[in-house]
């Protein structure tokens, strides 16, 4: 069941010409720093890990208005509740298929990032796993954002102030990720995030 | 409070037409017994399957009609009973055209065919003919007289006649 | 001008007209390539590593080109509503994003052993970078607008402003003290600062280049026109059972 959820969700996610915003605006954000801070390259290697993570961030945050809402409001989630299909599934396979339709992207496009800032190839390689570790807490909080925001009225704003504050362990452990220690703390946050947003995204589309 | 002291028993091969003016809650019953909405105080009982077609179709603008009708199907394992599905509600022959081009008409059969190819027992239909011209009513119409002989329940909220014969009724307000 | 609006027209003339830009394309790049990689001398002052000049340059001159037809074809669609004017700059836009990526990666590539380092914030390149962010801002707003289905105004007018983008490029390397080298080329005065064994195939590559670039368009606005066809025909089947 899970698996049918998911492949439904990818298909969709893939389908859909926005698939390529998310990556775009990423490397677009990663750009727009050295003409914010100007192009001092030491300056630039230095705070790079940062200006990535936030781009990530910012990415993960893009599609959340497409990531729940149009499902309650065709009545595709009514469907999936009259079947009895427990909405913990459902929530986890879309928090599945949002992980693998920004981040496995935003991954593939951080040697252009990378590039662009001066990153060298060694942080940028533990920049790239501690990405892949913190990227599925990130998409975590996105669905939830989505469910609880679904249906309101310029939800995308407002999922963007509910998830910047909760996701601010997953940023200070990603930049933080050359102490020793912060590797195991972003995978832990991920694997709270993941325990966790299924369960709270389904709380907030169950019926009251 | 929408409605209280709310009761009816449908038998096997039996139908129930929820009845009454707008806004005495006919969609919020009918969503009750889908398990849409939890109730205040009282209880479904129930033991099958039950397929549930509201006023919002589900179906993605983008996906053909064949894949969105077989992603439910495959769901409710039913993807043998979609042809015949597809077949009763006139509509095999739009299995490849996009959602988005669909007439509105044509959206409610599709739902009402992912009702028939969910071969649930009990069908949880909201003003099923809405949208729909006489032809596709009659189609409905024999849809659930088939579904009835074999055994299923019908209940449906509505507002006029919509061909199902011997249906006790429940008036709300 | 609106005798080649007509798509089926188009569509015959086309249909010719592709295997043979394409061939034209696959065979002037093969001897640009060929000559550039094999048959002509490395450079004096950059040795060997000049020989991804005959890709890049030809990128960069498609990237630019590419959006200077890209805003030509969108300003067609805006002024005379010309309906194959929609769909020619739907398919220059990836085409022209492909070559701007290939030029900056190509040049990058460069960059390294000659500069010592993949990427400088430097007006060039930067602005090339501005360019291939462009090109996808209007691939984004076009999918999104051909979604909707209508005249896709918005992205055209996308387009337009863009263009500002063009002159920067062109000029950045004689405004700016740039890193990137100035033009070796000019077609006003005969005087190229550049040897004729290495401009031979670098000339030949441009044009190879181009025809590939014009062979890909075609193709694509033929899918495109296929694509129509195939939505036409599904709204008929929709309408004809409704």
């Amino acid at each position: 069941m899970l698996w049918a959820l998911f492949r439904r969700d990818l298909l969709l996610i893939a389908r859909s010409p926005a698939i390529w915003l998310p990556v775009m605006f990423f490397v677009l954000v990663a750009a727009l720093f050295p003409f914010a801070v100007g192009p001092d390259a030491r300056l630039l290697a230095r705070i790079a890990p940062g200006i990535i993570w936030v781009a990530a961030l910012l990415a993960s945050l893009l599609p959340v208005e497409t990531l729940l809402a149009p499902d309650v409001e065709d009545g595709s989630i009514d469907q999936l509740i009259a079947r009895g299909i427990a909405l913990e599934l459902v929530c986890a396979a879309r928090i599945a298929a949002h992980w693998l339709g920004f981040a496995v992207p935003l991954l593939a496009a951080l040697p252009v990032a990378g590039v662009l800032l001066g990153l060298d190839a060694a942080t940028g390689l533990r920049l790239g796993l501690a990405l892949l570790l913190g990227t599925p807490a990130l998409a975590s909080l996105a669905v939830v954002a989505a469910a609880l925001t679904a249906g309101l009225k310029g939800g995308g704003a407002l999922a963007g102030l509910i998830v910047l504050p909760l996701a601010l362990p997953v940023l200070i452990f990603g930049v933080g990720s050359d102490v020793a220690g912060a590797f195991r703390l972003l995978g832990a946050a991920s694997l709270v995030a993941l325990a966790v947003g299924p369960f709270a995204a389904a709380a907030a589309l169950k019926p009251e | 409070m929408l409605f209280e002291g709310v009761s009816a028993r449908v038998a096997p091969g039996g139908a129930l037409l929820l009845v009454g003016p707008n806004g005495t809650g006919k969609s919020s019953l009918l969503r009750l017994l889908a398990g849409l909405l939890p109730a205040a105080a009282g209880s479904v009982a129930f033991a099958g399957r039950r397929a549930f077609a509201g006023h919002e179709v589900a179906l993605k603008p983008r996906q053909s009609l064949g894949a969105e009708l077989s992603h439910w199907a495959r769901l409710d394992g039913g993807l043998a009973r979609l042809p015949a599905a597809l077949e009763a509600m006139n509509l095999a022959a739009l299995v490849d055209v996009p959602c988005r081009m669909l007439s509105s008409g044509q959206k409610r059969r599709a739902a009402i065919a992912r009702v028939i190819a969910a071969g649930a027992e009990l069908w949880l239909l909201d003003e099923p003919t809405a949208g729909l011209d006489t032809a596709s009513a009659g189609l409905l119409a024999r849809a659930m007289a088939a579904h009835r002989a074999a055994g299923g329940l019908v209940v449906a909220a509505v507002h006029g006649d919509i061909g199902l014969d011997g249906a006790g009724s429940l008036r709300l307000g | 001008m609106h005798r080649y609006a007509n798509p089926t027209r188009f569509l015959k003339i086309a249909r010719v007209a592709t295997p043979i830009v394409a061939l034209l394309g696959l065979a002037l790049t093969a001897a640009g390539l060929w000559i550039g990689l094999f048959a002509s001398p490395p450079d004096y002052q950059q040795g060997e590593s000049v020989r991804i000049m005959y890709v890049h340059v030809p990128a960069a001159w498609l990237g630019a080109g590419g959006y200077m037809s890209l805003a030509i074809a969108s300003a067609t669609a805006l002024i005379w509503r010309h309906p194959l004017a929609t769909i020619a700059a739907r398919a220059i836009a990836p085409a022209g994003a492909a070559f701007t990526a290939i030029c900056l990666v190509s040049g990058s590539l460069w960059g390294k052993p000659t500069w010592g380092t993949y990427w400088v914030w430097d007006a060039r390149l930067t602005s090339m970078l501005v360019l291939l962010f462009l090109y996808l801002g209007y691939l984004a707003l076009s999918a999104s607008e051909a979604e909707k289905g209508g005249e896709q105004r918005g992205a055209a007018i996308l387009a337009l402003v863009g263009v500002i983008n063009l002159p920067i490029i062109k000029y950045s390397v004689e405004w700016w003290n740039t890193l990137h080298q100035g033009s070796s080329i000019s077609v006003a005065n005969a005087s190229s600062k550049i040897a004729p064994e290495l401009l031979t195939p670098l000339l030949l590559s441009v044009a190879g280049f181009s025809f590939l670039f014009g062979a890909i368009v075609l193709m694509r606005m033929r899918a495109m026109l296929a694509w129509a066809r195939v939505d036409a025909r599904s709204r008929r089947m929709a309408e004809a059972l409704a």
